[in-house]
């Protein structure tokens, strides 16, 4: 299993039925594109119950490692559809980084320096992995269709649903759904058919990004150069990959010749300058890429929901690309289950479109901040940037203003309407909108507190020892929206059925909780209401109040 | 007497740095250096500590003659 080039697979292109029968399937959602956003949306739909259908229009895995940094919150989420161990044992983990100022090494910094998390803050993990392994299970889950060679060629809008034109080598045809996910990729054509654009400012610079094999003795750590002297008044980034695959990006200038900078004999002398001449390599993939700071000003046009690049764009400096695609997968992939079964008005959709709307301009705003540090704009800028890096050798407050890209973490959705706010008093960082932590426990499902969350609404109950853990009736939920109950003991107690011990103590500190302490999660592991004394009465209006059934909430 | 603070005691470096740059924004090159200056005098009178602001520009000087090449 393990030696599949998964850069060479091609998947079989099946004759659609529809073109030989008339069909009248009206699906309740079809994602278009298949890549790391569209098929983590599918797999996240499937464990909502709902069918999926995906269509692609190319029948092969992506080409070049493309997005190589995998954050924490990715990898809880893929934990969650199962696939997240997967990841973990093909990537690289790293949590340190280096920043260099010209020959020197200015400091290093350790980006998850708190212990009793599962999962390291990023991974290293080429692109065609990461597909590759959300293929095979997508491939495994009765109810999602994936279909290669299916280009959509229109989408039409209908009183209750879509009508998407399909491409396929036999011809065209039509397919009904009622919602219709765009997961279509940065120029994503679904976005052009419906006259939309997205909006921002785009980067004069160019990078090329170079994969090289090598056997090196580097250790697996981010390492940042500003002004090198094998790259002078550029920058340059260096990454482990698996596979001895190293990417090294370099900073170019808007004045590169784009076709000119890839050839070898203009790659070579670049990688020679940093890897000395005795190092032996080969070039894996070469490419040149420019970037924008963008989105799409509504994530949501009627039935049609946008998703990852095809709603937003980000410079690559903070890994803020796909790691946002796959939190915008979980925060719809929920929503849309229970607008489907009727379980939740249509108007929780226009909650995905704001809250994800919100974090990309929170991903923006970052990932502008960290290009305008890397690439100065005037002089001026220069002066300052260069400034910050020699005083960072020295004193700790210009290490803070160094910003070679702030790395990837989840927005917490402070404005929320889905929120409901604190009535009680609570210290630290388990804020309403904020998204679960996680920390290690004793008892059931495994040793850790994300992995007791499942894909429902939850209520996590700090409990005594000894004391019973309440049921869902007991706290007032009726059947209609599933919610499951998680008590926690402190250290020393034992686990009981339905109840985990927080083994290190670590939750209680991470929640602020005592003895009675409750939280309501939502299915994507999203802080929607938080007591010290929870009622019935207030659980039901902060259930209702995340499901978006605002006029059914006690004021 | 107080000291000198270089520890981290901003309470948004990102947006502070943004904040600076975005000042000096669209100025020529002498313009910035009169922001610059005025900058300066108005954080010093701020500062006000004769000691203090001594060690602050013996610090800059050293950062200034450090060659970091």
């Amino acid at each position: 299993m393990e030696n599949i080039d998964y850069q060479k697979l091609e998947f079989p292109y099946v004759r659609p039925h529809e073109l030989d029968e008339s069909s009248e399937r009206r699906h309740p959602v079809v994602v278009v594109g298949a890549g790391p956003v569209g098929l983590s949306m599918a797999l996240d739909l499937a464990r909502q119950n709902v069918p999926v259908l995906l269509l692609d229009d190319d029948f092969r895995l992506s080409t070049g490692s493309r997005a190589i940094c995998f954050a924490k919150r990715t990898l809880d989420i893929w934990d969650r559809l199962g696939v997240g161990q997967r990841m973990m044992d093909k990537g690289v983990s790293w949590n340190v980084g280096k920043i260099f100022f010209r020959s020197e090494q200015i400091w290093q910094f350790d980006l998850l320096p708190e212990p009793g998390h599962r999962r390291p803050a990023f991974i290293n993990l080429q692109q065609y992995y990461v597909e590759g392994y959300l293929q095979e299970a997508a491939e495994r889950e009765p109810l999602i269709e994936l279909r290669w060679r299916h280009q959509v060629a229109n989408v039409r809008e209908t009183d209750d649903g879509v009508i998407v034109t399909v491409q396929t080598p036999d011809g065209l045809f039509d397919l009904h759904t009622r919602y219709l996910i765009a997961c279509d990729g940065s120029r994503s054509p679904v976005r052009k058919m419906l006259g939309e654009e997205s909006h921002g400012r785009t980067f004069r610079d160019r990078f090329l990004i170079a994969d090289v094999k090598m056997e090196a003795d580097f250790p697996s750590e981010r390492w940042f150069w500003f002004d090198p002297p094998f790259h002078r008044n550029q920058s340059v980034l260096l990454h482990r990959q698996p596979d001895n695959v190293w990417r090294i990006d370099f900073q170019l200038g808007w004045d590169a010749d784009p076709v000119e900078e890839v050839k070898p004999e203009r790659v070579m002398p670049r990688l020679r300058a940093l890897f000395g001449d005795d190092a032996k390599f080969e070039i894996e993939w070469v490419s040149i890429y420019t970037f924008s700071c963008l989105r799409m000003d509504n994530f949501r046009h009627g039935r049609i929901l946008f998703a990852g690049d095809a709603a937003h764009g980000v410079s690559p400096f903070g890994a803020r690309g796909a790691n946002s695609g796959v939190q915008d997968v979980e925060n719809l992939a929920w929503k849309l289950a229970y607008v489907l079964e009727g379980k939740a008005p249509d108007s929780l959709l226009d909650t995905y479109a704001s809250e994800r709307e919100y974090a990309a301009d929170e991903n923006i705003l970052n990932s502008t901040r960290a290009t305008d540090f890397i690439t100065p704009k005037s002089e001026i800028s220069r002066l300052f940037r260069n400034t910050v890096l020699k005083l960072a050798k020295h004193h700790d407050f210009a290490r803070t203003l160094v910003n070679s890209g702030r790395l990837s973490v989840p927005a917490t959705l402070h404005d929320s309407p889905l929120n409901t706010p604190d009535a009680d008093a609570f210290e630290g960082r388990m804020v309403p909108g904020a998204v679960a932590l996680d920390a290690p426990v004793r008892g059931g499902e495994g040793d850790w507190l994300l992995a007791h969350l499942g894909d429902t609404f939850t209520v996590l109950r700090f409990l005594r020892p000894g004391d019973a853990v309440p049921t869902a009736t007991d706290l007032g939920f009726t059947a209609d929206i599933p919610v499951r109950v998680i008590g926690i003991y402190p250290a020393a107690a034992e686990p009981a059925p339905g109840a985990v011990v927080d083994a290190d103590g670590l939750a209680h500190q991470r929640y602020d909780a005592r003895p009675g302490t409750t939280y309501l999660l939502r299915p994507d592991q999203h802080v929607a209401a938080r007591w010290r004394d929870a009622t019935p009465e207030r659980l039901q209006a902060a259930l209702a109040r995340a499901l978006g059934r605002i006029e059914e909430t006690v004021a | 007497m107080s000291q000198l603070n270089t520890a981290a005691n901003l309470s948004g470096p990102d947006a502070f740095y943004e904040a600076l740059i975005d000042a000096h924004r669209d100025l020529s090159l002498e313009q910035s250096h009169e922001l610059n200056a005025a900058l300066i005098l108005l954080l010093s009178n701020h500062i006000g500590d004769m000691a203090l602001l001594r060690d602050a520009l013996q610090r800059a000087r050293h950062v200034a003659l450090d060659a970091v090449d």
